[in-house]
């Protein structure tokens, strides 16, 4: 058999694809955070917290009212997205004209108390969500046994993460949001509603969030700390891909997944840090981030 | 000159009085302190209820004992911190005059609370931490470890799986500490009881997805993958063994498990698993009507760490009751010299290293078909008398036994 470092071929194939799965995760969340920080700059802490509420309120629709999985992938964003905007209206919209520094207060604080309220309400052990019937089972791909559902997971994300990509780069609404973040006064002399648009990008860019925790209610526990795991890690992507960058955070993402992948089969002990050393590594070379623009 | 002799006379006489008052009740009030996991991963299976069952103690001895001082409990959150533990006990010692303080839910807020407790003469009554380093290389005069640890653990699942014919072992490790000692423990059984141990892994801590660990495992061929780790960790890798097609083909072996995690988890995932625990709710008529009293203020079934709490500190009261003070050293000296006889053990004893001696018990978690009534979820498989489910004294690295 092929082995590449005493590693197996098909065993090395099959943590790539795991890494593929764990990256469609980072990139559909770091996507969230980019769309948001590029067109608000505003550094949202409670990502975390909105994916987690995402997860909940999927297992909520299933439990309380039998909304399904599918019924839910499409719902539960929406949902998420309501919440969003509540606190976009409430309270970020006062820290536009502020430093940075406040908006992530704010949202870090916001993460905490959802995060206490949902706990508080749940217990910390979590819940169970199931697989949806269509989705159990598995694919022999030779090399490895995938889950249906992990593939499912790689598929929606990507398609979700490019479309996003092209709604935003390639879409006159695109455009007019990229021209109200650039120049928010002479876009609105234009006539274009500058505070609505900011409005539904919040909303947006949690309705992602949600939708990552709908995706992985069924893969993980649905769990009230399950968001304050992640965003760290998701952080770092964006950091990496650099701030705000749309394409950079979907490849960022889906590359700091395969990476972390390869570095559980051969040190599985540091595959909690490799994304930071990266971090720092791309800091010191190429401080604005491997996609980002010199501003 | 005169006046620094008249200030240490007086205070000679105070300190005469606080010497005589320690012959009694000080303050006429016994103090608990719950310091325990209120807001993290163990706050299900310790935190809040814990409190509850603590109080439940104190309710139902002042019900029928009448004692004639006072009882107060107060409870803090150790985050699972050392440093915040040990603060919290100091405090507590020092300023608010705490008698007893109790649970601790990991190795490390209960390694430095009790040492904070030998410090100041208190008693420590751990409930909730699982290492043996609590009764071997630290151990000391004034802590009791109560409910189980990682050796009754390891010895009772392990050797129960490899009799079962799972002689093949890999382990899943959550690198840290308690990870380490659980799979050093486990290991050992199970090589002592015929079979072996193919390999291991260790995955950072906390950790959210297990499959790259899980499918090394697969690769590795055992038949029984034993999960070295706890809480979310432990209910994550099992969730994704079921995704990844390896249980049923492979066992699992949970080492440390508890009902609120099969609870969690459904018993989809956990059928068949066998695990040991020092307590289930459902064995006795004692058990249950203790626990549907529990369930009542908690909405929850105790776990074996709440259930131990009760007795702990039950035994703690009587003790005090018993001796007519709250001096550190009669109590204890009271506690080890009477039997443990309640719900939660039978003819239990203290031993001189601190570890509370009760049976334990070998569970395998039901089928869903099985499970006739909301929190049936164990078949008790076997009872494992005291002596056969704790490290045998002749191996204890406790400086305070006598060999």
């Amino acid at each position: 058999m092929t082995e590449i470092f005493g590693v197996p071929l098909p065993a090395l194939m099959g943590q790539l694809m795991l890494g593929l799965v764990n990256g469609s995760f980072y990139a559909i969340l770091s996507l969230g955070l980019a769309v948001i920080f590029g067109m608000l700059n505003i550094i949202n802490f409670a990502h975390g917290a909105l994916y987690m509420m995402g997860a909940f309120f999927a297992w909520m629709g299933l439990t309380y009212f039998g909304i399904g999985y599918w019924w839910a992938l499409l719902l539960v964003p929406l949902a998420v997205g309501v919440v969003g905007v509540a606190i976009e209206r409430s309270m970020l919209r006062w820290l536009y004209q502020l430093d940075h520094l406040y908006g992530l207060l704010l949202t870090f604080g916001l993460a905490l108390i959802i995060e206490g309220l949902f706990r508080d309400q749940y217990g910390a052990s979590g819940l169970p969500y199931e697989i949806p019937e269509q989705l159990t089972g598995a694919f022999n791909l030779g090399f490895m046994f995938l889950p249906k559902y992990r593939a499912w997971v790689i598929a929606a994300s990507l398609t979700v993460c490019f479309a996003t990509w092209f709604l935003i780069e390639k879409t006159r609404l695109g455009a007019y949001l990229r021209a109200a973040t650039e120049n928010p006064r002479l876009t609105q002399a234009f006539g274009i509603n500058v505070p609505l648009m900011v409005m539904l990008t919040y909303g947006f860019g949690v309705a992602l969030a949600g939708f990552a925790g709908v995706l992985a209610a069924p893969a993980f526990q649905v769990n009230p700390l399950m968001g304050s795991h992640l965003i760290i890690v998701v952080f770092a992507v964006v950091v990496i891909g650099g701030m705000g960058s749309i394409l950079g955070s979907i490849l960022t993402g889906l590359a700091l997944g395969v990476i972390e992948g390869l570095t559980k089969v051969f040190y599985p002990e540091v595959s909690a840090t490799v994304v930071f050393i990266i971090m720092v590594a791309v800091l010191m070379i190429r401080p604005r981030g491997l996609f980002g623009k010199e501003k | 000159m005169k006046a620094t002799r008249i200030a240490t006379a007086i205070a000679a006489a105070l300190g005469l009085a606080a010497g005589a008052a320690q012959a009694q009740i000080s303050d006429n009030v016994v103090k608990i302190g719950v310091l325990t996991d209120m807001s993290g991963a163990y706050s299900d299976l310790a935190g809040p209820g814990a409190v509850a069952a603590v109080k439940m103690a104190v309710e139902d001895f002042k019900a029928k004992d009448k004692p004639a001082f006072a009882i107060e409990v107060v409870a803090a959150d150790h985050q699972n911190k050392g440093d915040i533990a040990s603060n919290k006990a100091r405090e507590w010692f020092d300023r608010d005059k705490v008698d007893v303080i109790t649970d601790m839910v990991t190795t490390s807020t209960a390694l430095a609370a009790m040492k904070v407790a030998k410090d100041k003469n208190r008693i420590a009554l751990i409930s909730g931490a699982a290492s043996t380093l609590i009764t071997n290389e630290n151990c000391n005069d004034v802590t009791v470890h109560w409910t189980y640890d990682t050796y009754a653990l390891a010895n009772g699942t392990a050797k129960a799986v490899v009799k079962q014919g799972g002689k093949t072992w890999f382990f899943l490790t959550a690198d840290y500490a308690f990870g380490q000692s659980l799979e050093k423990d486990a290991s050992a059984v199970v090589v002592a009881n015929g079979g072996k141990v193919l390999g291991s892994v260790r995955h950072p801590f906390p950790g959210t997805d297990f499959s790259s660990y899980l499918l090394k495992a697969q690769a590795s061929g055992a038949q029984v993958i034993g999960l070295a780790n706890a809480g979310t960790d432990t209910t994550n890798s099992i969730k994704q063994a079921a995704e990844f097609g390896i249980t049923p083909k492979q066992t699992l072996a949970g080492l440390l498990m508890f009902i609120t995690d099969v609870h969690s988890l459904g018993l989809n995932a956990t059928q068949g698993m066998y695990l040991t625990t020092g307590f289930y709710w459902d064995m006795n008529d004692q058990t249950r009507a203790w626990s549907r009293r529990f369930f009542d203020r908690q909405k929850k079934m105790p776990t074996m760490v709440q259930a131990g709490l009760y007795s702990a500190v039950m035994h703690y009261l009587e003790a005090v009751k018993a001796t007519g003070t709250d001096d550190t050293q009669k109590v204890m000296a009271a506690m080890k010299k009477a039997k443990i006889n309640d719900f939660f053990a039978k003819n239990g004893y203290i031993r001189d290293d601190g570890r509370m001696m009760h049976d334990m018990y070998l569970a395998q978690v039901k089928k869903p078909s099985e499970s006739k009534y909301p929190w049936d979820y164990y078949w008790i498989r076997q009872t494992i008398p005291a002596e056969e489910a704790f490290q045998p004294l002749s191996q204890s690295r406790c400086p305070l036994v006598k060999k």
